[in-house]
């Protein structure tokens, strides 16, 4: 099984990152681009039958170690 | 008094900790390796700085299970001091120790420059020290201080005193440009609502003598052994 993981940040939180991404997009003349988020991606590779069991144990692990709540968001998905 | 100085793979500001500790001040210092289990009856705890495990993940987020800060966690309950510097307070937030993070300058850039702080508050064990109204100047080294956290967390902050330093320029205004990396308000240190436990992202203990260009950080220091002292008095008592 495979966990896709992906972490971005909160919307009340600067994104220098992507207020700069979206400043370069925009002087390449890329047009009607509102907003640039930067955030990380993660794959996890697990063993065990259960995608139940491994979908409980990655979202405990991404609240606790994987991202922190204060700044991000994440998103889950195991297949 | 004996401190205890943690020290994480890639942790770089443990050695100066402990220098000021011992040689500056006369205390006992002593490093303990991320993989001790117990503080060996240490009166307080400095998590220095540095890059602990390389920043990976998000700064401080890997350090934060190393089994020497379930000892922290275990002290700090328990009431003792603990002073987190740079990396350190970025341990320290994302141990759940003090309220917020630390996230990337705003400026994108890595800020190694002195600055100004405007002590807020002299009711800490670590800033009771500092002279009523003095300004302190000590560098700063870092790419990921811009301190952050929810409107609600600030309000209480403020509320509770918690904020012990902001940035400001040379006359003591928290202005725009007197803020290095992009911080809510100019926060540089904050302390947890039982007060024993603070983080600032600055250097004091880069700036406690005058051949390093400033002494000021040194008040840090002495406010805390200023603090144990009385509490020792206090339990003689």
């Amino acid at each position: 099984m495979k966990a896709k993981i992906i972490i971005t940040p909160k919307k009340a939180v600067l994104d220098p990152q992507g207020k700069t991404v979206q400043n370069a997009l925009e002087h390449m003349g890329y047009s009607g681009i509102h907003a640039v988020h930067v955030g990380k991606y993660l794959e996890v590779e697990l063993s065990g039958a259960d995608r139940e069991t491994a979908r409980k144990q990655m979202d405990e692990a991404c609240h606790k170690f994987l991202s922190n709540p204060v700044i991000e968001d994440y998103k889950l998905e195991v297949e | 008094m004996n401190f205890a100085v943690l020290q994480f793979p890639a942790s770089n500001c443990d050695q100066d900790a402990v220098h000021v500790l011992k040689d500056v001040l006369g205390h006992s210092a002593q490093l303990l390796w991320h993989k001790e289990t117990s503080l060996g009856g240490a009166d307080a705890v400095i998590v220095p700085g540095g890059f602990s495990y390389g920043d990976y993940l998000r700064t401080g987020a890997v350090a934060r299970f190393s089994p020497v800060m379930q000892a922290v966690q275990q002290f700090a309950a328990s009431g003792g001091p603990v002073l987190g510097i740079c990396n350190g307070f970025q341990i320290l937030c994302e141990a759940g120790l003090l309220p917020g993070a630390l996230i990337r300058n705003r400026s994108l850039q890595f800020r190694c420059e002195h600055v100004y702080l405007k002590t807020m508050t002299r009711n800490s064990p670590f800033t009771n020290k500092i002279p009523d109204g003095k300004l302190l100047r000590v560098p700063i080294a870092h790419g990921e201080g811009c301190y952050f956290a929810e409107p609600d967390t600030i309000g209480k902050l403020k509320t509770n005193d918690q904020i012990l330093f902001r940035y400001v320029n040379a006359r003591g205004e928290p202005t725009e440009i007197s803020n290095p990396n992009g911080s809510v308000e100019n926060i540089a240190g904050v302390c947890n609502e039982r007060r024993n436990v603070a983080g600032l992202m600055p250097h004091p203990e880069r700036a406690s003598e005058p051949l390093l260009g400033s002494a000021d950080g040194r008040a840090v220091f002495e406010s805390l052994v200023n603090w144990l002292e009385q509490r020792t008095k206090a339990k003689a008592a």
